[in-house]
Formats: C-alpha cells, sequence, structure tokens
C-alpha cells in the first residue's frame, strides 16, 4: 500500500522535497547592488514612496526596487503581483538624519526569498549584515527608548512565508490616486515611479486595461475614513487579512481590488461594533471600534500601548505612533454614535 | 462498466483518506512528547480529587475554563514572591499581566482546529502569539519547544489535532495594572 503511495505521489509530482539551502546574503550592503559608485545609487533602480507608509518609530526612509533587465513584474493578480526572480528591493531607515539600517528583500528563486538587514556603521560609509536575530539598541528614538533592527523571523511576520508580498510596492500603494490626507504621506519627489511609469515603462504586464483610469482607491465616502483605513492596511494587513486569516480573529484590514464598489472596506466590515476577545484593564465588552467612543476602543488602545502584552503592531517599533492614534481618535469620535457610516 | 473499476476506486480512495491522516508512530510520538514536555500542567485544568488537585482529563489540553472568572490577581509586596497561580494552574499573575493556558484541542472556534502545522511551527519559531503577535507570555516554556526537532513538533501538533476537540474560549490576556 504504501509504496502504491509512494509511486502515485512521485506521479503527481507530490514527493517531499529535498532540504534547501538557502542562498546567502552579501556580507556588506554595497555588495548587494544598491550602489553604482561609493554613496550613488544605481539609477536603473525604480525609486518609490508608498502612499500610506509603515510606521517605524518616525524614521525617514528611502526605498528602491531593482528589475533583472529585460524582465517585468506579472500584474494578471492585482492583490498579489508575481516578480521576476533576481528582484531585489532596499529601504533605508533614518533617524536623526542619520543612516541606521537598510533591510533588503531579494527573490533568489522562484519560491525562494532571502531577507537582509544591514546596520550602518559610524562613518556612514558601509552597512553590515545583521545577525538573524536583529539587532537590539540600534538608535536611540526617544531618551531611553531604544530602535531594534527587527530579526529575520519577524520580516517574515510581515512579509509572509511561502508567499512574499512586496508590502510597499503593490497596486494600491502605487496608485496615480494619492490619498492627500495620507498619515505621514511623503510626497513623490522626482523620479519616483507610481502606476502610470510602470505600464508606460512596459515594466508591469497583464494588469486590467481600466488600470490607470480606474487606479486602485481606498473605498470610502470621507477624506478621514479613506486616509485612516489606508493606514490601517499598511500598518495592520500583513497579519490581519482575509486571504491569511488568523485563526478565530475574523479581522482584515487588506483593501483588495475584488471589493465591490460601494461596499465597505473590510477594515470598516471587521471592527466597527465588532466584539473584542482582548479587553483594556477595566473594560468590559468593549469593542475593537466603537463609534463616537474613542476611549472604549480597544484597537485604539493597543496601537496607543507598548506593553508586550497589549502593542500593536506587536513588532516593529518602540515608539507609539501619536499622530496615527491622534486621527483615529478623532475619526472614531466623529463616527455616529449607530454604527452606521 | 467492469466490476473491477468500483472497487479500484474505493481502494484508492481508503488508500487516500489514510494517507491524509498522520501515522500511529507520529501520533503516538506526540502523546509521548505531551506527556513527558509536561503541556498537561497548565493546559489541562486541576480540580479537586479525594487526594486533592489533580488534572481534569475531561477537559484535556483544554486551557483555563472559559466559566472560571478570575477576580483581580492579588498585590504581592516587594520581595522575592513575584507571581501567582489559580488553582487550576491555568491562570497566572506577574509582572507580565495575567496569562491564560491555550486551549490546544482541535476545537475549530476555540482551540487549534483551525490552525495549520505551519502556523503551529511559526507560532514556535517566533514565540508570539497566534505566530504573528505578541510575545508569548510565561509560563510558556516556548524555548524548550524551540528546541525540539521539527519532527517532534510536527508530532506534537498532529497529536493535539486528534485529542478529542472541547469548546473552551479562553479570555485574552490581561494587561498589568501598575504603569510603566
Amino acid at each position: 500500500m504504501r509504496a502504491l503511495l509512494l509511486v502515485a505521489a512521485a506521479a503527481l509530482g507530490l514527493t517531499p522535497g529535498t532540504a534547501r539551502t538557502l542562498p546567502q546574503p552579501p556580507h556588506l550592503l554595497t555588495q548587494t547592488g544598491l550602489y553604482s559608485a561609493p554613496g550613488v545609487v544605481d539609477a536603473r533602480h525604480l525609486a518609490y514612496a508608498p502612499q500610506y507608509p509603515l510606521w517605524t518609530d518616525g524614521a525617514a526612509k528611502s526605498r528602491w526596487l531593482h528589475l533583472p533587465a529585460g524582465k517585468d513584474i506579472d500584474g494578471g493578480d492585482e492583490d498579489g503581483w508575481v516578480f521576476p526572480v533576481g528582484t531585489r528591493v532596499w529601504k533605508e531607515f533614518r533617524f536623526q538624519g542619520r543612516k541606521v539600517e537598510t533591510r533588503m528583500i531579494w527573490k533568489a528563486g522562484p519560491r525562494t526569498w532571502v531577507f537582509a538587514s544591514y546596520a550602518w556603521n559610524e562613518a556612514q560609509t558601509e552597512a553590515t549584515l545583521v545577525p538573524a536575530d536583529g539587532l537590539p539598541d540600534a538608535a536611540e528614538v526617544a531618551p531611553g527608548v531604544w530602535h531594534r533592527i527587527p530579526s529575520r523571523a519577524d520580516c517574515r511576520n510581515c512579509h509572509g512565508q511561502e508567499s512574499v508580498d512586496m508590502l510597499g510596492f503593490n497596486a494600491l500603494q502605487l496608485s496615480p490616486d494619492r490619498d492627500p490626507d495620507a498619515i505621514h504621506g511623503e510626497p513623490l519627489q522626482p523620479g519616483m515611479v507610481t502606476l502610470d511609469d510602470l505600464v508606460a515603462r512596459r515594466l508591469l504586464r497583464g494588469a486590467r486595461p481600466d488600470l490607470l483610469s480606474r487606479p486602485p482607491r481606498i473605498q470610502a465616502d470621507q477624506a478621514a475614513t479613506r486616509s485612516v483605513l489606508g493606514y490601517l492596511q499598511a500598518n495592520c494587513a500583513s497579519c490581519h487579512r482575509g486571504d491569511r486569516p488568523l485563526p478565530g480573529l475574523d479581522l482584515d484590514f487588506r483593501h483588495t481590488s475584488h471589493l465591490i464598489r460601494g461596499a465597505d472596506e473590510p477594515g470598516l466590515r471587521t471592527t466597527l461594533g465588532r466584539p473584542s476577545v482582548y479587553q483594556a484593564p477595566g473594560a468590559a465588552g468593549d469593542p475593537r471600534l466603537s463609534p463616537g467612543v474613542p476611549d472604549q476602543s480597544t484597537l485604539i488602545h493597543r496601537m496607543a500601548s507598548r506593553r508586550p502584552a497589549a502593542q500593536m503592531p506587536p513588532l516593529g517599533s518602540a515608539l507609539v505612533d501619536q499622530e496615527a492614534v491622534a486621527r483615529l481618535r478623532r475619526w472614531v469620535a466623529d463616527l455616529p454614535l449607530a454604527a452606521s457610516h | 462498466m467492469s466490476l473491477t473499476r468500483p472497487f479500484l476506486l474505493a481502494f484508492l480512495g481508503a488508500a487516500v483518506a489514510q494517507a491524509g491522516a498522520p501515522p500511529k508512530s507520529i501520533l503516538q510520538r506526540g502523546a509521548y512528547l505531551v506527556r513527558v514536555g509536561g503541556c498537561n500542567d497548565c493546559h489541562t485544568p486541576l480540580k479537586m480529587g479525594a487526594k486533592g488537585p489533580e488534572p481534569d482529563m475531561t477537559r484535556m489540553l483544554s486551557g483555563h475554563p472559559e466559566a472560571l472568572k478570575m477576580p483581580p490577581a492579588p498585590q504581592l509586596p516587594e520581595g522575592p514572591w513575584g507571581w501567582t497561580g489559580a488553582a487550576t494552574a491555568t491562570a497566572f499573575a506577574g509582572p507580565w499581566g495575567v496569562s491564560f493556558a491555550a486551549n490546544l484541542t482541535p476545537d475549530k472556534e476555540t482551540g487549534l482546529g483551525s490552525w495549520t502545522e505551519a502556523q503551529f511551527l511559526q507560532m514556535i519559531r517566533t514565540g508570539r502569539h497566534l505566530g504573528q503577535g505578541r510575545p508569548i507570555l510565561p509560563p510558556m516554556p516556548v524555548p524548550s519547544l524551540h528546541a525540539a526537532t521539527e519532527a517532534d513538533q510536527k508530532a506534537i501538533f498532529a497529536y493535539l489535532k486528534s485529542i478529542p476537540a472541547v469548546s473552551n474560549r479562553v479570555p485574552a490576556v490581561v494587561e498589568p495594572v501598575a504603569s510603566h
């Protein structure tokens, strides 16, 4: 019986693969291909700025994507672009004007992704590969509060295990219909790419024909709702997403192209008035978001906490994003007490 | 239709069904590891028996009982006593707040029923709630579990998926009262 099953499995290509050795990232950032000369980013890389940035303790960031020559992105699935093997993306983090870390994701094979972080030296001339466990105390971001360079496991916690997402380089984040009220929104600098550029330069293949005339956009009838949902998409949807649900939570902040026009974004549907298992100290029965009552909204409580048991997002930052908390509080306070929106 | 075809289909169906279930040896290995790893010590509530506290095996590995609402944890004076535990040995209060032993049975709504093996392994690898969230809190010995081979971790998961499901929604962690 067992032999029969093994033969059948082999015929179907279901036999377990042999253990793969993951390619190792270069030891130095300057060996990764980011620069064409000391301190000069290779002009062939695509600089970009997502319309809804991730909060990282207030770091200033620069980002670049490299596509292998002659290769393009398969945009047939608007919610899950497929990048060619050889794609690399870098993100540089600066605090108080100094480069602290540069992270890299490298698609080394069809299903092989390499994650690496590089810590900058004092002279700001080179950055060295950080151990897999990350680097604590990389930069003091407030008195006694230190930014930590995340572990590679934590990189994958947000970007994915088998199926990896380039979280800042997707259709919504590069949409030319850019949210002017985005929380911590960064103005586009000359030369930064958007969907228009990707299409014009034939770097995006298989996208829907009306991608540029009807570009991706958070569906909301109020500007404040749009910007809040965009923020939650960027900061929360890497874990809380309908296509990869966390067991038992039913919490989804991910905007998808499949959303019916006029329908509520999942970020509203799964939060407004919805019960929360987690409760703030002294609270009982507070929902995730309580329209009109920010003080009884678990989501805001957790965003505003850096206690390990409560903090959301649970990794990637040591400081509360005070501006985002204030914007969410105002938005929730302005929501009608009845759960209509 | 030949008589052999339905026979073959039934034979293959049974073979596929058998192939989907973990081999008995894996389940036995998982049961062994759960037993010697002391998982029951916290995840199976204690009840008072004739000879004192004993595991309530009717609620095996189902975690802190949903119906047992814990009052605020006692505040300990300064000194070497650092944490307290419930009589069920399923709730623990310390500097981290109050943590509750999770439901490890395969109940779909309240236990591991909707977990995948990959999520379970990720939970062990990262030491994070649901594999991606907050750090898993004391007294859960994540490093010990992390030290097990992946084959043993998978055996544990396979065994936990095979035990009777118990519907029991364990409370969420409670933050510490003192601010910091």
